[in-house]
């Protein structure tokens, strides 16, 4: 490669706050056209803007998360454009004072670590959605007009797709930690715009950057970063320049494709918002915002490998959502073994819920009925083929492995006695397989085995068994 | 009759029940019928409404009813009124009826107040004569060939005709003094934040306020008390509690401190005008204050500010009209652009126009920095100005306007008159500050405004001294002659 790859992100983060950041009306998705409306987000004249303080608390808490500075003093700038999911002809952003600045986020990819900078968070409304007919006319829905949003603008410090995909798994699970937005790209709460360029490598000047669009999962970000690189390095090697223009990735074809070329720049008009005073965040607002974040996906990593001794793939794997590493951290509460309790959680439970395609919350699991699982394999007292029929109980109806266990006979036989009488049985009506064993076919023991395991129903320790059976072969 | 009486007088006949609010509502409609054929104030009557309102009031019992009980009044109509057409003159909202009450509206209606009407006004309240009204052209009742003045032309006249005792309108740069001084009524711009704008249609957001007019100070000041106040629904709606304005009129001003700008009785201002101000400050005199005369240096570039700031807010404002959701409509455009184009180039007049496009261009790259931003360096510079004198005195006076009431059609072309007027009330509304114009005399038989500004949240002070000055003068006594114009 002869260039280097400069890529910058801008991301919208939906904030699910109870109401709209300037409206009494309800945030949520799922309601019929125009039901979640409010005179103020119709933009009817006389209605005036309300500020959500959760709306403000939230932004705060993200730029936190985001190790940025917030802002003691900001306000809310006017962005003035004609369209008609715009009703007042002006979105609410900020332009000067946004809540955070001077961010970061570490991330890990190909072996390498890297701080990749936020330049800034701020906060906007959302504008509602048109919908275009075949009759010629198109339909506006406002329920998402006032939808809160962050907006996070990094610095272009990204230099391969891979550290794209790396940069957005990180800010999900960082956002999704805080609590202030589900940050789902299928439902549109996260939404995500590259700005790409190419430089010879040495090189200190920027050169002509494209914006890529509909960019709708963390993979085409990576597809769509690496095909546009490939696009503009052809252009550069054959001599042509690059254009600045806002291109869209098309997922059937896996290219980008030129939307609009950007002439000077729009031309917003920025206003500070006079119908929003000035909000001063004192040292007492932030102090109880930042009491609220939660322990975060690195410092849970960190405790992870040095306190409980797991693996760092189990660590990175167990803290990508809280939900997860909040199920991990209640199961080794309830008395389960770390390393135990992280290989079902990425194991037969991810398999699970993969195969059901629900979410952890969505079963019956419990932490405690996980960690009772976990404690009877601990102990002996199941083996993982039994665990494995339990865990089917568990996760369609819950409730605690030991109970379950003990209801349905389960528990593992391992009283020799019990053993070595079912053991004579087996042995009694397999004489050709004694005989194979004492001939040197080791594959004997094991049909043996499965034999003992079929009549005792899988409950039959089986390292006992082995260890049993080869000691009244010997007795023959 | 009625039609005659003081706000006190009626008050008192609805106590004892002698008269009903219903009695009332329909002297006032009958009197709007009669005289409003020549005024022509009121954009809508709202009769079935009103006598309906009526009717439930006169059902409370005497402990329910409010401190406006029964007074008919009369909204001006960039004020919205639920259920009730609320056009800003404009054919953009012709037909707009609102979905949801304003806050001071509400609160006119919690004070007992009977809504009998929506007022003529300049197109969005832009203009000095309510002859930018896209639907009829006021009369001033002193001289029927003479503007009533803006842009809350319809508010002023129709209590100087007597056809209402109360009336709303709103000042972004004089637009509820001018007019109250044109016609010889008593008019307040309140301190920005004190009344709420919710349910007012925007102009310059940072500069508008509403304000009552009405022919007595003590009227002015139950009426600012019953609509001012916190509201969750106006984010810039001050928290500081209001006090009943009425404890002001003492009739003390004994010692009280008095500045007049060397450059409000200027050039440019009518002698006649000057004449009746200067007595008017003899009188602040003979009763005990002091005046000095000062300086406020940055006010000679109030205009430029004013405008550049104003406009700017409009066309920001103002983009809302779209003609998607609301308002004019042109049912045959065939695409998006042709909708935008043609519902705002026919449905706003010319004066609005001419506004959004300078305000457009004071935005625009290139000039933000030069006009916008200037214009805010400027202002802070002007609401400076004012707090110096404040630290010295309590209240500064003037006229309100440069002239007397302009003939209809007549346009102002000396630049100093132009000059004097928008130097006289567009600083107020730069500063925050309030102002009150009182009746002060005459100039040509037309009435002259004495205008008392003070400092922010100071109403009281404002009301105190414009009482004093009523009570020692009659002018608030005389009423407009029933003839024609000559």
């Amino acid at each position: 490669m002869n260039f280097e790859t400069i890529v910058g992100l801008e991301v919208h983060v939906e904030l699910k706050t109870d109401t709209k950041i300037f409206s009494p009306a309800p945030a949520h998705f799922g309601a019929a056209p125009n039901m979640n409306i409010h005179p103020t987000d119709l933009a009817y004249p006389g209605t005036l803007p309300t500020m959500n303080k959760q709306a403000i608390d939230f932004g705060m808490k993200a730029s936190m998360a985001l190790n940025c500075d917030v802002a003691r003093v900001m306000n809310f700038d006017r962005k003035h454009y004609f369209y008609p999911d715009n009703p007042k002809a002006y979105q609410v952003s900020q332009d000067d004072r946004p809540v955070g600045a001077n961010g970061w986020i570490e991330i890990e990819v190909d072996g390498y670590k890297k701080k990749i900078r936020i330049e800034r968070v701020h906060l906007e409304e959302d504008a509602g959605k048109l919908t275009h007919s075949e009759n010629g006319y198109s339909l506006v829905d406002l329920n998402r007009q006032g939808t809160p949003l962050i907006e996070i603008v990094t610095e272009a410090d990204i230099r391969t797709p891979n550290e794209a995909y790396a940069f957005l798994e990180k800010l999900k699970a960082i956002i999704q930690y805080t609590g202030v937005s589900d940050v789902r790209m299928e439902e549109g709460s996260l939404r995500c715009d590259a700005n790409i360029s190419l430089r010879p490598f040495g090189q200190e000047e920027f050169g002509t950057k494209t914006e890529l669009k509909n960019l709708n999962s963390f993979n085409f970000v990576r597809r769509g970063i690496a095909n546009e690189v490939e696009r503009q390095e052809k252009l550069l090697l054959s001599g042509e320049k690059i254009v600045q223009q806002t291109r869209r990735y098309d997922e059937a074809t896996g290219q980008t494709v030129l939307m609009r070329i950007k002439g000077s720049a729009n031309d917003y008009r920025f206003i500070n918002d006079p119908d929003l005073p000035e909000i001063v965040i004192d040292e007492d607002w932030i102090e109880r915002v930042r009491a609220e974040i939660p322990e975060l996906p690195d410092a849970r990593k960190n405790r992870y490998v040095n306190e409980l001794d797991l693996p760092a793939y189990d660590a990175h794997v167990l803290t990508l959502t809280k939900e997860m590493s909040d199920f991990f951290d209640e199961t080794v509460k309830a008395g389960a073994d770390a390393k135990l309790a992280s290989n079902w959680l990425m194991g037969g439970v991810s398999e699970y819920l993969n195969a059901e395609g629900k979410e952890l919350k969505e079963t019956p699991i419990t932490p405690a009925g996980l960690a009772s699982l976990v404690k009877l394999i601990s102990d002996g007292t199941i083996s993982s083929k039994i665990a494995k029929k339990v865990f089917k109980e568990l996760a369609e109806n819950g409730g605690d492995a030991a109970v379950i266990v003990k209801e349905k006979g389960l528990v593992q036989i391992s009283d020799e006695g019990t053993l070595r009488k079912v053991i004579g049985e087996i042995l009694d009506a397999n004489e050709q397989s004694i005989e194979d064993y004492k001939n040197g076919k080791d594959r004997a023991v094991g049909f043996l085995v499965g034999q003992v395991m079929k009549a005792t129903k899988g409950q039959a320790n089986p390292p006992l068994v082995n260890k049993l059976l080869l000691d009244e072969i010997s007795k023959r | 009759m009625v039609v005659n009486k003081t706000a006190s007088e009626l008050q008192s006949l609805l106590h004892s029940r002698e008269l009903s609010v219903k009695e009332l509502t329909e002297a006032t409609l009958q009197t709007i019928e009669e005289k409003d054929k020549t005024i022509q104030a009121f954009l809508t009557v709202t009769g079935p409404e009103a006598l309906a309102a009526a009717e439930q009031l006169d059902n409370l019992p005497d402990e329910k009813r409010g401190s406006l009980f029964g007074m008919p009044i009369g909204i001006k109509d960039n004020i919205i009124t639920q259920g009730i057409k609320t056009t800003c003159a404009s054919k953009m909202l012709e037909n707009f009826v609102p979905v949801y009450e304003g806050t001071a509206t509400e609160r006119v209606k919690d004070s007992g107040m009977v809504v009998v009407g929506k007022l003529n006004m300049d197109e969005f309240a832009m203009g000095s004569t309510t002859e930018h009204s896209a639907f009829q052209i006021t009369r001033n009742p002193w001289n029927l060939d003479r503007v009533p003045g803006g842009s809350s032309g319809g508010s002023a006249a129709a209590v100087a005709a007597g056809e209402v005792l109360f009336s709303l309108g709103s000042d972004t740069g004089g637009s509820v003094r001018q007019p109250a001084a044109f016609c010889g009524v008593v008019g307040m711009k309140p301190t920005y934040g004190r009344v709420s704008r919710s349910g007012l249609v925007a102009f310059g957001s940072s500069l508008d306020q509403i304000g009552p007019i009405t022919t007595t100070v003590e009227d002015n000041a139950m009426l600012l008390s019953a609509i001012a106040g916190a509201d969750y629904r106006d984010a810039s709606a001050s928290e500081k509690p209001v006090p009943d304005f009425r404890n002001a009129l003492t009739g003390d001003i004994k010692g009280l401190k008095i500045a007049v700008p060397a450059r409000y009785l200027g050039e440019g201002v009518q002698p006649e005008v000057r004449e009746a101000v200067q007595k008017a400050i003899g009188v602040l005199e003979s009763l005990g204050a002091h005046v000095d005369e000062v300086d406020l240096h940055y006010s000679r570039y109030a205009a430029p500010t004013y405008y550049v700031i104003s406009s700017a807010e409009a066309s920001s404002n103002l983009a809302r009209f779209d003609g998607i959701r609301y308002g004019y409509h042109p049912a045959d455009a065939k695409n998006l652009n042709e909708i935008y184009l043609r519902s705002r180039s026919e449905g706003f007049g010319e004066e609005v126009l001419k506004r959004v496009l300078y305000g457009t261009y004071a935005l625009s790259a290139g000039h933000h920095e030069d006009l916008y931003e200037r214009a805010q360096k400027v202002r802070t510079l002007i609401a400076q100005d004012f707090q110096n004198v404040f630290k010295e005195y309590d209240v500064i006076v003037g006229p309100t306007s440069a002239t007397n009431a302009y003939k209809l059609g007549e346009t102002i072309k000396d630049p100093l008159t132009l000059y004097a007027n928008d130097l006289l009330t567009t600083p107020v509304n730069l500063a925050g500050i309030p102002a009150i114009s009182v009746p002060c005399g005459f100039a040509e038989g037309l009435p002259v405004g004495l205008q008392i500004i003070g400092n922010h949240f100071e109403e009281a002070m404002l009301y105190k001294v414009a009482h004093a000055y009523e009570q020692a003068t009659e002018f608030h006594k005389q009423t407009p002659p029933a003839g024609e114009g000559n």
